[in-house]
Formats: structure tokens, sequence, C-alpha cells
């Protein structure tokens, strides 16, 4: 039967064409297409993975945003606490300075007082002994000049000493 | 919804259409049987019918059958009023009694003997060129003819040369980690990354890359050689994938692919498998089988291509040859199986449509398990 019986000139016409066709295929067309897809396949799984990424910072980044608020919250209610103690200290200690200064102040003001008391009775013990000695002198200068009454006056020196 | 209801009547248009051209074809198959009668591919002179008594020849069903699958020195296209229409091939022969190379027409042969050459009408080499050897017998030169097959070979391969070429310029000319090819490109991207996907990565293991071309020119050239098979005019119609020569070549390259790249361990099962001693030892039963084995695997394949696509050309060509053979038994029932062979014959080529594909995945399927098994490494248990 000739149909089962392979034919020697289509066996080397065969082996030659198929060769030629399959270096030929080989050589520029099937790497070609194979590589291309899997660099675009290679491409996409890339896209992905990097989408992924993405998407997981981007969801990182909200949380971090929101430990941010949280934290600056938090600051901002530690400065506010901290300036309202700072406030009060501060008057607490403009009022102890105040209290300080004002009886520093008082104080001055005794002192300048009784120092001026001191010398206003000086002043006048000065005058009043001045005023005594004149009065003294005019009342002595009278009455030594009678006898009767230089007596009764030493004597009533005499007996006030 | 209106296309829906317009396809039953355009379909029953079309068979009627057909069956009707059929019929009035009909009266000119007795030409076509005295043509068949004559025969395609010996036609020698003294056997030329006399197409005055046609009405009396039969359809020659063997000639009619075989012509069609086998190969030939000329391409036959039609016949009309017993003329032949065909396109001849070179004949390239180199003679083995002594003179010498000749190139010629297969036209010449058509009227017989041509520079010691003619085509022998029946015998061990019935449809092939003989020559007279040294004693006078029938003997085959060294036949290298550009046949019908090896012409067809020839077409399919620069189709299918041309279309890779033309996807992989695509490729060079555009970024594909950028764009995605439409259209043409587009149908051969999917295909070849089914192929490689589907097939060569799961069955061949890691390093199916080294195979791959080889896997997908084989995919690719059969795919195509059984589809212009089935398209019945020139370009196509060759009978070449259900051809053994053929299939045997494509056996080969598998075959000394799986052999020539096969690893250490794949040599050790076949020469030193895992069984019992005495299975080896002192008769080699297991090696031997494993031996036979080597050579039955592309042998299945070789069989299977050329079964599958010759079985196909025969049921079509049978279901055609209804028509014919029923050309003497009267309008009605020529009209009516007419309509069941068109019925039948769209049914069947359909089928090998899907037989086309079918065949060359399983070619390609299989050569590839063969390989991956023969580049399996050894099992850590």
């Amino acid at each position: 039967m000739s149909l089962i019986t392979p034919d020697f000139g289509l066996l080397v016409w065969m082996t030659l064409i198929f060769g030629i066709v399959f270096f030929v295929l080989a050589k520029w067309g099937f790497p070609m297409i194979t590589d291309s897809v899997q660099k675009r396949a290679d491409r996409i799984n890339e896209s992905i993975k990097k989408a992924r990424e993405a998407e997981e910072r981007l969801r990182n980044l909200a949380a971090e945003q929101d430990a941010l608020v949280e934290k600056a919250r938090k600051e901002q209610a530690a400065i506010l606490k901290e300036a309202a103690a700072s406030r009060d200290s501060l008057i607490e200690q403009a009022k102890v300075q105040a209290r300080d200064e004002a009886a520093k102040i008082l104080d001055q003001a005794r002192t300048q007082i009784a120092a001026e008391k001191e010398s206003a009775l000086r002043d006048v013990r000065k005058e009043v002994a001045v005023l005594s000695v004149a009065v003294a002198e005019k009342v002595l200068r009278k009455d030594l000049d009678d006898d009767s009454s230089r007596d009764e006056l030493l004597g009533r020196l005499i007996d006030e000493l | 919804m209106n296309m829906r209801s317009l396809i039953v009547p355009v379909v029953a248009a079309a068979v009627l259409l057909l069956s009707t051209a059929f019929s009035s074809l009909a009266a000119g198959v007795r030409r076509y049987s005295a043509a068949a009668e004559r025969g395609w591919t010996s036609p020698a002179p003294d056997r030329q019918p006399d197409l005055t008594q046609a009405d009396e020849v039969d359809l020659d069903m063997d000639e009619y059958l075989y012509g069609h699958v086998r190969d030939s020195y000329e391409w036959h296209i039609t016949t009309i009023n017993g003329h032949h229409v065909s396109i001849p091939l070179p004949v390239i022969v180199i003679s083995k009694a002594g003179s010498g190379a000749h190139v010629f027409s297969s036209k010449h042969l058509e009227e017989g003997e041509y520079q010691g050459f003619w085509i022998a009408p029946d015998g061990k080499y019935a449809n092939k060129i003989v020559e007279k050897g040294p004693g006078g017998e029938q003997i085959r030169p060294w036949d290298f003819s550009i046949t019908k097959n090896v012409l067809g070979l020839m077409i399919n391969s620069a189709i299918l040369v041309l279309i890779v070429l033309l996807t992989a310029r695509w490729y060079r000319k555009h970024d594909a980690a950028e764009e995605a090819p439409a259209g043409g490109t587009g149908i051969m991207e999917m295909m070849v990354t089914m192929v490689e996907d589907d097939i060569i990565k799961d069955c061949v293991g890691e390093d199916y890359k080294r195979y791959s071309p080889y896997l997908l020119t084989a995919f690719f050239f059969i795919f195509i050689n059984n589809l212009m098979g089935i398209v019945p005019f020139f370009p196509g119609g060759a009978n070449i994938t259900g051809n053994i020569a053929v299939t045997l070549v494509l056996a080969l390259f598998t075959f000394f692919t799986v052999n020539i790249f096969g690893n250490k361990h794949y040599w050790k099962d076949i020469l030193w498998p895992d069984v019992p001693t005495w299975l080896k030892v002192p008769i080699p039963l297991m090696p031997v089988i494993e031996i036979i084995g080597m050579f039955t695997k592309p042998f299945s394949l070789m069989v299977r291509l050329f079964a599958n696509i010759l079985a196909g050309h025969f049921m079509i060509l049978g279901v055609i040859a209804v028509i014919f053979l029923t050309a003497k038994m009267g309008a009605a029932v020529n009209g009516g199986l007419t309509v069941v062979a068109v019925i039948l014959g769209v049914f069947m080529d359909c089928l090998e449509l899907l037989v086309a594909f079918i065949q060359a995945y399983v070619f390609t399927m299989l050569s590839a398990v063969f390989i991956g098994l023969s580049r399996q490494k050894e099992k850590t248990s």
C-alpha cells in the first residue's frame, strides 16, 4: 500500500522544508513573540505589585496621619496646660513680687517717716530749749533784779533738784 | 432577535440552492465518472474511454478516494469534458540505471513514457515514476520530484513563515510592554501564548524555553497544513499531514529532540529502571520494554496524526461521493441525498476544523510530555 510506505523523495523534501521553517521561525519568529509577551506579563505583574505597595503605603499614610493628628492634639493640650500653669505661676510670682515691693516701699517710707519725725522732734526740742533758755533768761533777768524773787527762785530750783 | 429569526430561512435557502446546483451537476457526473475511470495520475492513452459511452461507466470509488489523498506528480484541479485541468509540476529524478539526472515537466508523463521514465499504472510502484532496470524489470529511480505534497508543503510553509514573521515584526516595531496588539497579530499572540502556557510550560517543565521554538513550530506547522488540507481548491487540498512521510519526519524530529537532550536520569530509567532486580538480570526484560517504548512513542505520534487526517479526508470525500454515486438513481433520490450529503459535508468540514486543531495540539502536547519526561530530575525521596 503506497499510503503507508513513506516516499523517500517526500521525506527528503519534508526534512528540508521543515528544517528551514524551524530554523527561520526559531531564529526570527517565535522567540521574539514569546519574549515580548513575557516582558509584558512581567511588566503587568510588576505594576500590580507596585500598585499593591502604593495602596499599602497609602493605608499606612492614613494611619500615620491619624497618629500625627492625635499627637498634635495631645501636644496642644499639653501646651495649653503648660501655658495655664505658667500663667498662674507668673501671676503668683508677680503678686509676690508686688507684695515684696510694696512692703519694701512701706518699710522705706516708715523709716523715712521715723527719721523725719526724729529730726522734727530734734528741731522742736532744740527750739524749745532755745525758747526755754530765752524765757529763762528773760525770767532770770527780771527776777534777779529783785532779791526776794531771786531767793525764791533759787529756793524753788533747789527744791526741784 | 431579528438575526436569529433570519438564520433558519437563509440556511434553508442555501441548502436548497446548493442541492439544485449539485443536482444539475449530476448531469455532468457521467463525464466525471469517465474521467475517474481513466485515472488522474496514470492517464495511459490506450485507456482513454469513449465519452459517448460514458453513461455506462460507474464512478471508480477507489480511484476517486485514493486519487484525492495520495501524492501525485501534478496538481489536479478539475476535469472539464474529460480534459484534466491541472498544474504540471517539475519532475526531478536521478536514474539508478545510469542515465543520470533528469528534470522535466510532469505534463510529459501524461502521454506515457518520457526520457525512459513513466508512471507505473499498477504493481508495487503504482502511481510512482519508474524506469527500466538492468534486468528489464521496473525499478524506482531516486525521485526528488516537486510533487503535489512538496509544493503544498512549500506554499503552506511560506504562508506560515510569513504570518509568524509579520507577527514578530509587530513586536520589533512596538514596545510590547506598553501596548497589546490587535487584529491578526492579536490572534497569533493569543495562540502562541496558549500553546506556550498551556502545553509547553506545563509539560516540559522548568527549562521549557529551550524547546519552546521547536514545539511552537511543530504546532503551527501541523495546524496550518491540517487547515490547508481542508480547503478544497488549489493552494489547499493537498493531503499533507495525512501523508506518512510528513508525519514520520515530524515524529523523528521529536524523537531526536527527546533522545539527544535526555538527561542521565532518563537513560538510567531506560537501561536500569527502578524495578526488582530479577526483571533486569539475567534477562533484561524491563530495559528491552523501555527501549521499545523509546520508539513506540514517536511511532504513535506519526500514526496518530497520519491516520486522523487521512480518515478526515476519506470521510469528507465519502460524504461528497454520495452525490455522484446516486446520480443514476433518479432526480428524487439524488436530490434528497444531495441535501443530506451537503449537510453532512458541512458537518464533516466543521469536525475536520476541530480535528485540525486537536491533532496539532495533541502532537505538540505529547512531544512536550516526552521531552519533559526526558528532562525529569531524580526524585529525592
